[in-house]
């Protein structure tokens, strides 16, 4: 630690870093605007000027900005000084001189990063009387707002998106002060990550254009700690309610997941919960009827039938346990379809035999070299993409070092790496969005991927099995393996895409033999969770149903449709007496509910979540529940259990692997001095005048005895651990850039520690054995196509297909092949066990021939056991 | 000692004073164009709702008595999709007028609300809305504003140059 | 000498008294009002006079809640005490020659007696509503009117020592050469002050100081038992302001107009200026109060009283 004088007070500050990150890691109030934690320094806006003076003798100084100059030990500035305050003051008159009389109509107001400098440095009147600059705006599509004339050319926009996410089509145009930041032209903005700008832009220009659609002010919403649940990654969220709808999705911090960022699905996913189709009540029959009468019904039904109950990976653990309690553990039947039961179950074991360690995405984002086996991750698993973007920066990093480049020195540091790129290695059977940065691709299909890992293996270790056929790829396989070798954060990623244990195995196998991190995506927000805590599989349940075994069904937030063919979910809900379901959405499955009870989704309900780094996580309710909707565990519940905590505790009990679930966030006994945490930010009345058109005396504020969290602003002013963290806000720090208060140091942990309990650290080696069971080289067959599944962003996620944004931006269900028998765009029928389907072929010039890639996900393809043999034909 | 019976003389003398209660439904007080009674929502001089549902008026409301929801038009000008003010908690402080950045809200010099049930006191937009700018002629704050609306377009408000040319190079 | 129509005057001198507490409700706000250049209540019937029925009605209709957490029957006895008490000592009261309830030997002392006994109600109001405000009221009470009752009944011993009787219309009668105001005039102010803190009238009224302790001891009193503590409270004035008038300055005595007239005249302007003092003073602190009590008044008393016992000496 170097020791930086600020106006003459000592402070212990990182010599790694510059002074403003110092500065504001020790609290101190110094504007800026082109920094960012996670983008470094560029110098550009010149706000977060100091005064840095030689020695304790010398009273003149001079300027500097604070992000270009280290905290070299020693080092005397002031932010107090008269003529340096002028100076920033007049820096920020100059921003604003073409800043547009918008505040009141801007969405950005009330959490704005100007507006917040802008009085911190106490400019509050302008003197420009002269005509401000304008510009015409951009239709960037469903999820962000453009509005140039609010543009204070900081830069961080491209700097994010072009650097930062790997985006090529937001860029600046123009030139002096006439620069404009946006797209060529008007379009949807490439980028599945270009939500983030919502939260990088300083001010107004880029917005949520969902939450325009039903603007409330920051200061307005209720917010409460969430989980995203459109991936498995368990991304944290702060979800934002106002009037009992949710509003919005903003980034919660957590240094070892998400960090700073978000993709769109994660951040714009979340309207599926106001969607004018949800079940708002229990139905009966196709007779609506009431919360009582249905919890009668359920009841009388369980008691007096032979009941099973099918969960769910996209319920919460919370969820799941109530129905294995309801209808005991031997009728419990696990919601993943199947083949992915296999595969997640395979991972399970591998991760909880070790010694491979399960990475954060911040260790991913550290690692220097990476072998993605068999994934596409920015379709499968957004934010790591993200991540492994960052992670090509490493080996060129180390080189940067040795110039004696401050990391932090943005510019300088890209100057020094001009293009240089760490080694990525991406194996799969068809191109993905991370090829761009990757050293090196390899397409094949899935079993001459997991040979090509086999390979890997081998060349790392000789001890690991190989196959005796001869392999072309080999020099690939030694290189990759020589890559491995020499790292030193080294890291493999696989999972459950390509639909074969063979993959995972490998993976395991080059794991193991370079001792590497391993990291496996998983298709759904709980699916790691659903498998542990276990449950009989799918075709049982079905086979249950037709042995007559069973005549009532529970089931619990899955579309059956989507894990088993039709034919199989059609004769099990037809043999079955008593079919109840309970969901968020209709969907085919609850249309052939005889009842159906109105689940609550991660903004109406409490539960746990468990990502595929094996981290438990915990999301809270936003609002209390206005009608009959509720968490499914409290439809589900016994009538001993009180509140969540009870649950837990059943469930720690019950299923011992599980009891870190009671530590992923306090227990609702958790108090701050006494007072809970409040849900919506501090301001003038609690009150409201929302519900007096209906009764004029104010209702109570609900209690909330699932969380240590209150339905108010009433509660403690101090910062709550991580995991209940419901929105960032300190004093002169309104936007989300108040996240640095909550830091122990800017840009590093959460104060206290990050949300999550992991739950799978390695184990130590002892001899684990070698995966051996080698597949056959691919061949293909002649009039046969091997199916494979592809994942979409936008389509493949069940839950945000239901948020127009997202809908409208999803990709059309297709099939991409290499052949030359079919025209690019071309109808066709593709036959395979799980029906006919006609969809437009997209021609893959690199996938390997005889495989074709099918959207998954997208209606009609749901349902389709991977992978899978069909043949594909023009349609007439 | 002494202290005290003056005191009692003087308030005794009290006796023969002027009474300066206001005898209130007989007599009218005058009330400056200032005071703080009923408020109401103004419009712009062109006859457009100025209230832009910036939400400032209820956060700054010290008792909560002010709900709305902002809503856009088609050509994006935004409007208060409902604005209601519960008379039966407002104490007439006028903070909501001086948070209102677009003189929309304004506090008039009527104060005779008086109802028999509080729910009549619960003004919606309807009840709030006048036909006139109120206490500030003149002033329209779409024509400030750097947001396009319907009828006005980028470069066209006051103080505003001519949209940028991104396209171009030149100095 | 008692009244030929027990019964009667007992009826007489309850509805009268009653009368009289309920009317100084008006009273009161009228005059506070004159004193601060205001009108008062004027909109209820003529002069507002009907205000005291619409006070009364109100009072009446009140919901009478008994909070859970006091200690329910003394509770309900605390109001009923102030009010018999304050009643009782009317029974001694000669308002007119022949017109009194009962002619006490001891009347004085029956009077002193019954004003001792009003401080439990206070005390045991405080005590029983189980609420620090009301406990702290209550207490504050117990102080104030024990010490100041010492003296007040030091003060009226000059009065006995002239008149040689405890006989309320004896003492009277006594008064025919002179109004006792003259020989005591000490005793006179040390009973008046005695008097309003024993009233617990402003700018005694620390026991239910609402500046401090919400109301007091009756915080937790509502309808029409806290009814009873504010009609005693009227009561109270009147029956202080008519022992001053047939203490000091001769009762019914007074030339022209008949005897009853003379005594309420007397007695009203007693309880105009119980309104005055307080339209005009501030409430003190209690340790002065109780420091003025102690070291001020008793001290005064008992010289007074020496004082007046050396001269009656001396004069036979």
């Amino acid at each position: 630690m170097a020791t930086v004088y600020v106006d003459n007070k000592a402070c212990e500050m990182n010599p790694e870093e510059n002074l403003l990150h110092g500065c504001l890691s020790h609290g101190f109030k110094l504007p800026y605007f082109c920094w960012h934690p996670a983008l470094g320094s560029v110098g550009a806006c010149r706000q977060c000027a100091v005064k840095q003076f030689k020695d304790d003798k010398d009273s003149q100084g001079k300027i500097v900005m604070s992000c270009m100059t280290p905290a070299a030990e020693g080092t005397r500035i002031s932010i107090a000084d008269p003529e340096v305050v002028a100076f920033r003051a007049g820096i920020i008159e100059g921003l604003m001189l073409n800043h547009p009389h918008d505040c009141p109509v801007c969405d950005e107001g009330g959490e704005c990063h100007l507006q917040d400098m802008t009085v911190m440095t106490g400019h509050d009147y302008r003197r420009y009387e002269f005509e401000k600059r304008t510009f015409r705006n951009q239709d960037l599509g469903p999820l962000v707002n453009h509005e140039m004339n609010r543009c204070i050319q900081c830069y961080r926009c491209v700097r994010y998106y072009r650097d930062y996410a790997g985006g090529r089509d937001l860029n600046a145009f123009a030139s002096r002060d006439q620069v404009f930041f946006g797209r060529s032209e008007d379009g949807v903005l490439e980028n599945e990550f270009s939500g983030n700008l919502v939260e990088i832009c300083p001010t107004g220009v880029f917005t949520d254009k969902t939450l325009k659609h039903h603007y409330a002010r920051k200061w307005d919403q209720q917010f409460a700690p969430s989980v995203c649940v459109h991936c498995a990654l368990g991304c944290n969220t702060d979800a934002g309610e106002r009037y009992g709808s949710l509003r919005r999705i903003v980034n919660r911090y957590n240094h070892e997941i998400n960090g700073y960022f978000l993709c769109d699905r994660g951040r714009f996913g979340y309207e599926f919960v106001n969607s004018e189709a949800r079940l708002r009540q229990s139905v009966l029959k196709d007779r609506p009827t009431s919360a009582a009468a249905a919890r009668q019904y359920l009841d009388q039904t369980v008691a007096n039938g032979r009941v099973i109950g099918i969960g769910s990976p996209r319920a919460s653990l919370e969820s799941n346990f109530a129905l294995r309690t309801l209808v005991g553990p031997d009728h419990f039947y696990s919601g993943i379809a199947d083949h992915e039961a296999k595969l997640v179950g395979l991972m399970l074991e591998i991760l909880r035999r070790g010694p491979m360690r399960t990475p954060t995405l911040r260790d991913i984002e550290e690692s220097d070299v990476v072998l993605i086996l068999g994934e596409d991750l920015t379709n499968v698993a957004p934010r790591m993409a993200l991540s492994v973007r960052q992670s090509v920066r490493q080996q060129p990093m180390e080189a940067v070092k040795k110039l004696k480049v401050p990391l932090w020195l943005d510019h300088g540091v890209r100057d020094a790496m001009q293009d240089a790129r760490g080694p990525l290695y991406i194996a799969t059977p068809y191109r993905t969005r991370l090829d761009e940065v990757a050293t090196a691709t390899f397409r094949a299909a899935p079993d001459d991927l997991a040979r090509f890992g086999f390979a890997i293996a081998h060349a790392l270790d000789s001890s690991a099995p190989i196959s005796h056929e001869t392999s072309q790829d080999w020099l690939m396989a030694a290189a990759i393996a020589r890559a491995l070798k020499a790292a030193k954060k080294p890291l493999v990623i696989s999972g459950t895409s390509c639909a074969s244990e063979a993959v995972i195995q490998a993976a395991a196998n080059v794991a193991m033999a370079a001792n590497t991190a391993l990291s496996f995506t998983a298709p759904e927000c709980n699916t790691i969770g659903a498998a542990l805590m276990g449950g009989n599989s799918l075709s049982a349940a079905f086979q249950a149903v037709k042995d007559g075994e069973a005549d009532t069904v529970i089931i619990l937030e899955n579309d059956l449709y989507r894990r088993a063919p039709q034919a199989e979910v059609d004769s099990m809900l037809k043999a079955a007496t008593h079919v109840i379901a309970l969901d968020h959405l209709p969907n085919p499955t609850t249309e052939k509910a005889e009842l159906l009870l109105p689940a609550g989704t991660f903004a109406e309900s409490d539960g746990t979540f468990i990502s595929s780094e094996g981290r438990v996580q915990r999301f809270l309710q936003v609002s209390a529940p206005q009608n009959e909707v509720m968490a499914s565990w409290r439809w589900l519940k016994p009538d001993h259990w009180q509140s969540l905590d009870d649950v837990l505790r059943a469930m720690a009990k019950a299923l011992p692997e599980l009891d870190a679930a009671c530590d992923a966030a306090p227990s609702s006994k958790f108090r701050i001095a006494g007072a809970k945490i409040p849900r919506s930010p501090l301001r003038e009345s609690g009150r409201t005048a929302a519900l007096v058109n209906i009764n004029i005396s104010e209702p109570k504020t609900p209690d909330d005895p699932d969380s240590a969290l209150s339905f108010s602003m009433e509660g403690t002013p101090d910062q709550p651990p991580a995991a209940l963290i419901p929105f960032f806000w300190s004093p002169n720090w309104n936007s989300i850039q108040a996240v640095n208060t909550y830091q122990k140091e800017v840009g590093g942990p959460l104060r206290g520690g990050d949300a999550g309990v992991r739950l799978f650290e390695p184990a130590p080696r002892n001899g684990q054995a070698y995966f051996s069971a080698i597949p056959r080289a691919f061949s293909p067959r002649q009039g046969a196509w091997l199916l494979v599944p592809m994942y979409h962003i936008f389509g493949s996620d069940e839950l945000s297909l239901a948020a127009p944004g997202i809908r409208e931006l999803a990709t059309k269900p297709h099939v991409a092949v290499n052949s030359d028998e079919f025209a690019e765009g071309a109808e066709v029928e593709v036959n395979c066990a799980a029906g006919t389907f006609r969809l437009p072929v997209m021609i893959h010039r690199e996938m390997p021939v005889g495989v074709a890639a099918l959207s998954v996900g997208l209606s009609p393809l749901v349902g389709i056991q991977w992978p899978t043999w069909g043949k594909i034909a023009r349609a007439k | 000692m002494l202290s005290i019976l003056r005191t009692i003389w003087y308030v005794f003398l009290h006796s023969f004073q002027k009474r300066i209660t206001v005898q209130y439904p007989e007599q009218k007080p005058y009330l400056a164009p200032r005071y703080r009674g009923r408020i109401i929502l103004s419009r712009d001089p062109d006859g457009g709702e100025r209230c832009v549902a910036c939400n400032l008026c209820a956060v700054a409301c010290p008792v909560g008595c002010i709900a709305l929801q902002a809503t856009e038009d088609k050509n994006g000008r935004r409007y208060p999709e409902f604005f209601r003010i519960n008379f039966s908690r407002c104490i007439f402080c006028g903070y909501c007028e001086e948070a209102c950045p677009t003189y929309a809200i304004q506090l008039t010099p009527d104060f005779e609300i008086g109802e028999f049930h509080r729910k009549n006191l619960v003004y919606e937009k309807e009840d709030l809305l006048i036909n006139g700018p109120g206490k500030h002629p003149g002033y329209n704050f779409w024509q400030i504003a750097g947001v396009k609306i319907g009828g006005k377009d980028k470069g066209e408000a006051a103080h505003e140059a001519a949209p940028v040319d991104v396209h171009t190079l030149l100095p | 000498m008692t009244s030929p129509h027990p019964i009667l005057s007992i009826l007489g001198v309850a509805i009268v008294a009653l009368s009289i507490a309920a009317f100084l409700i008006w009273v009161e706000r009228r005059l506070l009002a004159l004193w601060q250049d205001r009108y008062g209540p004027n909109r209820v019937g003529p002069f507002g006079l009907l205000q005291v029925a619409a006070d009364s009605i109100k009072i009446f209709m009140k919901e009478d809640w008994i909070p859970p957490f006091v200690d329910r029957p003394v509770f309900i006895l605390a109001p009923a005490i102030v009010f018999v008490t304050v009643l009782m000592s009317f029974a001694v009261l000669p308002v007119a020659p022949g017109i009194i309830v009962s002619d006490l030997s001891v009347g004085l002392l029956f009077f002193l007696a019954m004003s001792s006994l009003g401080v439990y109600s206070v005390v045991l109001a405080g005590w029983s509503s189980n609420n620090k405000y009301a406990l702290l009221g209550g207490l504050r009470a117990a102080a104030q009117m024990l010490s100041y009752e010492v003296f007040m009944g030091l003060s009226l011993m000059g009065v006995v020592l002239l008149a040689g009787t405890f006989s309320l219309p004896a003492i009277v009668e006594a008064q025919r050469t002179i109004w006792f105001v003259i020989p005591q005039f000490p005793g006179f102010v040390l009973f008046l002050i005695a008097g309003l803190a024993e009233t617990r009238r402003i700018p005694f009224d620390l026991p239910e100081a609402e500046s401090e302790l919400v109301a007091g001891y009756h915080s937790e009193y509502s309808g029409m038992k806290f009814g009873m503590f504010f009609v005693g409270e009227y009561m109270g004035v009147s029956l202080i302001s008519a022992m001053i008038s047939v203490l000091f300055f001769g009762g019914w005595l007074g030339p022209v107009l008949p005897g009853v007239v003379w005594f309420f005249l007397k007695m009203f302007s007693f309880i105009a200026f119980f309104v005055l003092v307080r339209a005009a003073l501030p409430r003190p602190r209690f340790d002065q109060l109780m420091s003025w009590g102690w070291k001020v008044m008793l001290p005064l008393a008992l010289i007074n009283l020496l004082a007046t016992g050396a001269a009656v000496l001396a004069w036979r």
